[in-house]
């Protein structure tokens, strides 16, 4: 049989190569566990949005999974990073544990749907606060304060220094992100380019198909992170964007519950160990001052 | 082999020209895969490192490909039955007797067949919820599958009800059975044997536009290689990501090579033991076996 | 109306992208198709398997796939494309293997005795594909062929996750507009689609009956 012939071949390729182990299985034991304080015992008013969470046991946050330090999601599909340990924070607080919270995984383009359906509790997924969602949703927060940068080819072959070095460029972003409508709507001379995802981004820029990225610097930071000295940031952010927490519109007490939440851990260091952990380790940067949380 | 009609049967001089054309040509082919390998070698994608995190359980690799493929054909499967099952629903609605049933079926079939496959997903997906009804990435992506391949099988299926022996309904008609009867008694089941080795062609349709599901992130086959590639950057920059893509590429195309193999086979044993089967379609429409689109035209006939 | 005045020229834009890519990509497809076909039924036995092995390839891997060894995979042998371009390419190299599908079933069409007359009266395999089965393989193909490129208008809009902005592109962009637009959007979108699609359907339908042959 010619297709049993195949297989065994394949098959035993499979076992050579196997027999030599790959760079990343040898470092996949290494990955560190992190557990954030568990609340035991909570208490909550009747018929709040926190007393039917921690009741049920389980919260669904929404998240980025292709976002590295941020919302990554790992082989297992288990996505890691610093929005996803402040959903943790969050969630530890209702006496919810990390295994219990059910991750979904959101891109830009459907936060607001997914949060305004009751698909998710809240969205933790470098959301923007701007106002424009603010008609459609709530957001908590903010809990990090990023900012629109470039990012370009090593040695910047087009000597980009900032958004008006753009004119004529060929810049890459994702479909329905901030940084994108920002590019289109005050830098109309630059070429779009749009994926859906910031990874094709960064292979086109490596390919040369593009000229430069432009998301938020911390985005891109782990873009440079994995381009292995392929990619360098510009450095020169032109934007703030507040990162904030969504939720359902309305939800007034809820909102109230995680500004005082994520205030209690900028105090007790908690916030700053996520950062730490996750995008700091990528960066390389201590963590910042924490943001003023906008109790609007 | 049969005796071609196009060309004679070589004599000695074509033998050696043939011989001469075939050195060529294996030369051109292996000069370009030469050519290819070794830009790819050049570049260090073929070190052996970089693919042995295919097959080393150690990267969590060939456990989440795996877990990404049965998702894959969880996908595949479900919606090849509910397409099944709502295609013959349709295909009789096409015969109806009553106009209005065969007008509004028609205009149903019609309409999906002319959709792209990808904005019907995204419909699911995204437009329902604004109306109120919710659907998981999964039964959004099942669902758009299920309207496009039923819309398709419907067709099919008509194609082969009308291809049952006419006597065999008169016969039926004759024996007093009602037209209900005589569809599910006679008809289909002589139709769907005969429809077999079609469906299982149409399974690598299927199979094949399961991958149209990132547009609403659902993490499929062709999706899980990506989150492994987006994973894997960060630590190790991009030496697994031509790697991991060919794999997920060789995966569907080893199982489509079965299923295509497996409905030759059905279709080899079910015209050698019924007749009757001798003029039934036995390959889809090459249109059909594109995917995602699909003919706007109804398959000639 | 006002959504719809404000994105007019999106539209109009997106929906020549499509029309762009349809036909570039179908003349890539209908010559390698073509090429690919006479390589199947020729005396020569690597053409053959070379052009058995493309169009096995290319049937059972999901165009996505393809999409992404040109536009990523490429430039791993130092062979960087454009997303346009590259979309042009994928497409007309997916449905070439479907055009050979198509053409061939064709060739097997014409009766036997064709080819042998031809074969009689002395003309070579070339004259014979080019003079006599070829054009009548064209007519009976004239419907899976229009069929086939039709599916490809609809398969373009796979494009629209890598990066070119045709119709279907438009929808992420616009998504979170309220429930009334996106509707509108959808609406726009398929008929975009169906602008394109059904006048060659018709197309199709008249070419097939003017030029049928009866057997």
């Amino acid at each position: 049989m010619r297709i049993t012939r195949y297989a065994a071949t394949l098959g035993a390729l499979g076992l050579v190569l196997a027999g030599c182990s790959s760079e990343a299985g040898q470092q996949a034991g290494e990955a560190t566990e992190n557990a954030p304080e568990v609340a035991q015992d909570v208490e909550f008013p009747a018929g709040s949005t926190m007393a039917e969470l921690a009741e049920a046991g389980t919260i669904t946050v929404g998240t980025k999974f292709d976002q590295p330090g941020f919302g990554l999601a790992n082989p297992q599909g288990v996505p890691e990073g610093f929005d996803v340990e402040v959903a943790k924070i969050v969630a530890g607080g209702l006496g919810i544990a990390p295994e219990a919270i059910e991750w979904k995984e959101t891109v830009s383009a459907n936060r607001e749907s997914f949060i305004q359906n009751g698909d998710v509790d809240i969205v933790v997924a470098t959301y923007t606060i701007n106002d424009a969602r603010k008609q459609l949703i709530d957001f908590a927060g903010p809990y990090y304060v990023a900012g629109q940068d470039i990012m370009v080819a090593t040695g910047n072959p087009q000597g980009i220094e900032g958004p008006d070095d753009l004119a004529g460029k060929r810049v890459c972003s994702v479909e329905g992100s901030t940084p994108a409508q920002n590019i289109r709507d005050n830098y109309p001379e630059a070429q779009l380019t749009l994926f859906d995802v910031y990874s094709k981004c960064a292979d086109a820029l490596r390919n040369g198909q593009v000229d430069a990225v432009t998301t938020d610097n911390v985005i891109l930071t782990g873009l440079v992170q994995g381009g292995q000295g392929a990619f360098e940031l510009v450095g020169n952010p032109f934007t703030q964007e507040p990162y904030g927490i969504g939720l359902a519109k309305g939800d007034d007490e809820f909102r109230t519950y995680i500004n005082d939440t994520l205030e209690q851990s900028f105090e007790d260091g908690s916030w700053a160990a996520a950062w730490d952990r996750t995008a700091g380790a990528i960066t390389g940067e201590p963590a910042p001052e924490p943001p003023t949380i906008d109790r609007y | 082999m049969t005796t071609p009609v196009l060309f004679d049967l070589p004599g000695p001089k074509a033998r050696r020209r043939i011989r001469i054309g075939t050195a060529v040509g294996v030369l051109v082919v292996v000069a370009i895969i030469a050519l290819v390998l070794a830009r790819l070698a050049g570049n260090g994608q073929l070190e052996a490192q970089r693919w042995a995190v295919l097959f080393d359980p150690a990267s969590q690799v060939p456990q989440a490909l795996g877990q990404a493929l049965l998702r894959t054909l969880q996908v595949a499967i479900v919606g090849m039955v509910l397409a099944t099952v709502l295609g013959l629903l349709l295909a009789v609605g096409r015969l109806s007797e009553h106009r209005w049933v065969r007008v509004l079926v028609s205009t149903l079939i019609e309409f999906f067949r002319a959709v792209p496959l990808l904005v019907l997903i995204f419909a699911l997906y995204f437009l329902l919820p604004k109306f109120g009804i919710r659907l998981s990435a999964f039964w959004a992506l099942v669902g758009g599958l299920v309207l496009y391949n039923s819309a398709v099988l419907a067709e099919i299926f008509r194609a082969g009800i009308l291809s049952v022996d006419r006597g065999q309904r008169e016969a039926a008609y004759g024996l007093g059975m009602r037209k209900t009867q005589v569809m599910t008694l006679v008809l289909l089941p002589q139709a769907i044997r005969r429809m077999l080795p079609v469906l299982i062609a149409q399974l690598v349709v299927l199979l094949k536009d399961t991958s149209l599901g990132f547009i609403i992130s659902f993490p499929e086959l062709l999706r899980g290689a990506r989150s492994l590639v987006e994973f894997f950057t960060l630590q190790f920059g991009n030496q697994y990501t031509f790697q991991l893509y060919v794999a997920a590429a060789v995966v569907y195309i080893v199982i489509n090579l079965l299923l295509s193999w497996l409905a030759r086979y059905v279709e080899r044993r079910t015209r050698t033991s019924q007749k009757a089967a001798a003029t039934t379609p036995t390959e889809l429409p090459a249109d059909v076996q594109m995917g995602g689109g699909g003919g706007a035209v109804p398959a000639a006939r | 109306m006002d959504f719809v005045r404000e994105n007019a020229d999106l539209f109009l834009d997106a929906f020549l992208t499509t029309l762009g890519l349809s036909l570039l990509a179908g003349l890539v497809a209908l010559v390698l198709g073509t090429l690919l076909a006479a390589m199947r039924v020729s005396p020569i036995p690597p053409l053959r398997g070379l052009a058995t092995f493309y169009v096995e390839t290319f049937r059972n891997t999901p165009l996505t796939v393809v999409f992404f060894f040109i536009i990523f995979g490429l430039p791993q042998i130092d062979f960087v494309i454009g997303f346009f371009p590259g979309a042009v390419l994928s497409v007309g190299l997916y449905t070439a293997a479907f055009v050979c599908e198509a053409l061939r079933s064709g060739i097997n069409a014409v009766s036997a005795g064709q080819a042998e007359a031809a074969r009689a009266i002395g003309l070579t395999f070339g004259q014979s594909l080019r003079e006599v089965v070829l054009p009548q393989a064209f007519r009976t193909v004239v419907p899976p062929l229009g069929n086939v490129l039709i599916a490809m208008v609809k398969n373009t809009s796979i494009a629209a996750g890598f990066s070119v902005s045709e119709l279907s592109s438009l929808l992420p962009r616009l998504v979170n507009a309220d429930a009334g637009d996106l509707t509108l959007v959808l609406v726009g979108v398929v008929v975009g689609y169906m602008v394109i699609t059904l006048p060659s359907a018709l197309a199709v339908n008249r070419i097939e009956r003017r030029v049928a042959i009866l057997r």
